[in-house]
């Protein structure tokens, strides 16, 4: 049984990956079933896009019709012209609120990233006393609400005096419980003989994290560092930051748009670019999750 | 490593060698390198999260108005809560129904999207994740709601159902006690398609492409077996994942009401436990009382995390 299917694989395999080859367990009425019902969702998901594109495209009359209109008619880019100039007037040079935005989001994502995968890969292949208390931990940390316990989360902050710096930011977002717990379930998966060959040839926990280990779950951090820039993106850090040249850009932007009335142009295009950023980055590490796979054929 | 050997050496020696191992010192100190990468992400973790939960819990037993010093109450918050507070009452089950019906459907939402979407390639395969992940990455996307559920006969759904002939004047969808749920169960599913989403899409990538091909040749005939018997099982670790984010998602339901219903809302018809937990806490700032609430929450949902994990077990049996 088991020679037959080894005298098979080979040449199934080369069928399987044939571009023009019909998938296998595909029938053309699930196929129909499945994208219709794709293309009917979609429209209604696609829906905060459109309009977000639209708005910042609608001069400023078309923003104020009533009853409001989806599709912009006269598009113009006159908003993002009035953007600039408000930009080139804000007290701080806006430069330093993207330098900030870098630090923080990036800081943020890059520290969380590295420091949750060092501990997740302990916690997914190795057994050690304290393993299922410390990974019980992160799981439920995640269910207490996250309003109550900013307070106390302030008062250590300062009481550390990491208050009105960078590391008020950065370093709880890196202790995120998430992050580990995504980690550890992909890393959880890949076969333990990847590991052990590894290690046989001498190479010691730190080279086997960082030439095995992460390489072969690039998929899921990845998508680690899509959440994770998501949530420093949208942070104002109003809360922790006072000097004004600390700030992020996430905090003057919202800052110009709170303007009013007559900003409302300004705003629409400070509504864009605050969804535009975190989409490119999403399409980018989408690209490259899927990527991954196909090219390493890392799986036994 | 050393001691997979001792078996062979004179018995004594390795009994005495094998006992040593047994001690938890031993142990800790073979395992060296894992505490030494654990280190960075626990230290952090313990001043970031676990103190201000641990805090928060001991404020939950105190009256604190965040000027004063916390003043020591025992129970009187969480009798409060379960005896007097009727609000929380109908929150808790606002909250419940929300969970319950949310829940799940997202959790199912998620899978059935991203199996749908692996079955593209390249960058279209991103760009249809993009429209379905649209919601979660646009901030406060459910503001075009507002649009949709306005209460006059420019809004959205009035529009069509006045055009189609069902309605023969404007309903204020979100000032009306009856609908109010409803409508936010509508909206909390467009949104559902989260973390969850996206980590399933990632888990599906990492399915053995091997594994598909033994399952076609050992009889599985169609996607749906497909699914049941290899996918599913292949991203177990994914699965719960989903889950436990499926679950502090839909406990933790709160912008959404505020946003479209208000807080408070008509007759505490939207409310939800963290609506009431907002209330308190930012508003009132009674933050132990607040902090009650929150343990409480706490509670239900690692008791639903349990349920869940059970269930989620058998999948593919």
């Amino acid at each position: 049984m088991k020679k037959e299917k080894d005298y098979l694989k080979p040449y199934k395999k080369r069928r399987f990956f044939k571009p023009k080859e019909k998938k296998l367990n595909r029938s053309m009425a699930g196929n129909t079933l499945l994208f219709v019902l794709m293309a009917i969702c979609g429209v209604a998901m696609v829906l905060p896009l459109v309009m977000v594109i639209n708005n910042c495209l609608k001069p400023l009359d078309e923003l104020y019709q009533f009853p409001p209109k989806i599709f912009v008619r006269n598009p113009t880019l006159e908003n993002f012209s009035d953007l600039f100039t408000l930009m080139n007037d804000s007290w701080v040079p806006f430069s330093r609120y993207i330098l900030n935005t870098i630090i923080i989001t990036g800081g943020g994502m890059v520290g969380h990233v590295i420091i949750a995968s060092l501990a997740a890969y302990p916690l997914a292949k190795h057994n050690f006393p304290g393993k299922n208390i410390l990974f019980q931990m992160v799981v439920l940390s995640m269910m207490f609400s996250w309003t109550v316990t900013q307070t106390p989360q302030y008062m250590i902050i300062s009481w550390l005096h990491i208050n009105n710096s960078y590391w008020a930011l950065v370093l709880p977002a890196c202790a995120f419980g998430m992050g580990l717990y995504l980690m550890k379930q992909f890393m959880e998966q890949l076969p333990d003989s990847l590991m052990e060959s590894a290690r046989l040839d001498g190479g010691s926990e730190w080279t086997i994290f960082w030439k095995i280990v992460m390489p072969n779950v690039k998929p899921a951090w990845l998508t680690l560092a899509i959440f994770q820039f998501q949530q420093m993106w949208g942070n104002t850090g109003s809360t922790f930051l006072r000097d004004e040249d600390l700030k992020p850009l996430q905090y003057a932007l919202q800052q110009i748009s709170a303007g009013g009335t007559a900003r409302a142009g300004a705003a629409a295009a400070v509504t864009f670019i605050i969804a535009a950023v975190p989409i490119t980055f999403f399409l980018i590490c989408q690209k490259n999750v899927l990527e991954t796979m196909t090219s390493s054929g890392m799986k036994d | 490593m050393n001691g997979t050997n001792t078996e062979n050496t004179v018995s004594q020696e390795a009994l005495d060698i094998a006992k040593k191992q047994a001690t938890l010192s031993y142990r800790i100190k073979r395992n060296k390198a894992c505490y030494m990468m654990l280190a960075p992400y626990f230290i952090l973790f313990f001043f970031f999260t676990v103190l201000p939960v641990v805090m928060s819990v001991a404020f939950s037993f105190t009256y604190y108005n965040m000027l004063e010093m916390p003043e020591f109450i025992g129970w009187k918050n969480y009798i409060k809560l379960f005896l007097e507070d009727d609000i929380f009452l109908t929150s808790l089950k606002n909250t419940l129904i929300l969970a319950v019906i949310t829940g799940p459907i997202s959790y199912f939402l998620c899978l059935l999207f991203a199996w749908i979407i692996n079955e593209f390639k390249g960058w279209l395969r991103a760009f249809l994740t993009l429209i379905f992940y649209a919601p979660s990455i646009c901030g406060n996307a459910y503001v075009v709601w507002n649009l949709i559920l306005s209460g006059d006969r420019y809004g959205y759904l009035n529009g069509l159902l006045m055009k189609l002939g069902i309605l023969d004047e404007a309903i204020i969808w979100m000032k009306t006690e009856k609908y109010v749920l409803p409508m936010l169960i509508v909206v909390q599913l467009w949104l559902s398609l989260g973390t969850g989403f996206l980590s399933f899409i990632a888990g599906l990538q990492t399915v053995d492409k091997s594994l598909y091909e033994a399952a076609a040749l050992d009889g599985v005939k169609n996607r749906w077996q497909e699914l049941w018997y290899v996918t599913l099982p292949a991203m177990k670790p994914q699965l719960m994942f989903g889950a436990v984010m499926q679950i502090t998602q839909s406990f933790a339901i709160a912008d959404v009401s505020i946003q479209l219903a208000g807080n408070p809302s008509v007759n505490y018809a939207g409310a939800t436990v963290v609506t009431h937990l907002l209330d308190y806490g930012t508003v009132r700032f009674e933050m132990g009382y607040a902090s009650a609430i929150a343990t409480v929450l706490f509670l239900l949902m690692v008791g639903s995390n349990m349920l869940v994990q059970k269930l989620l077990r058998r999948v593919g049996e």
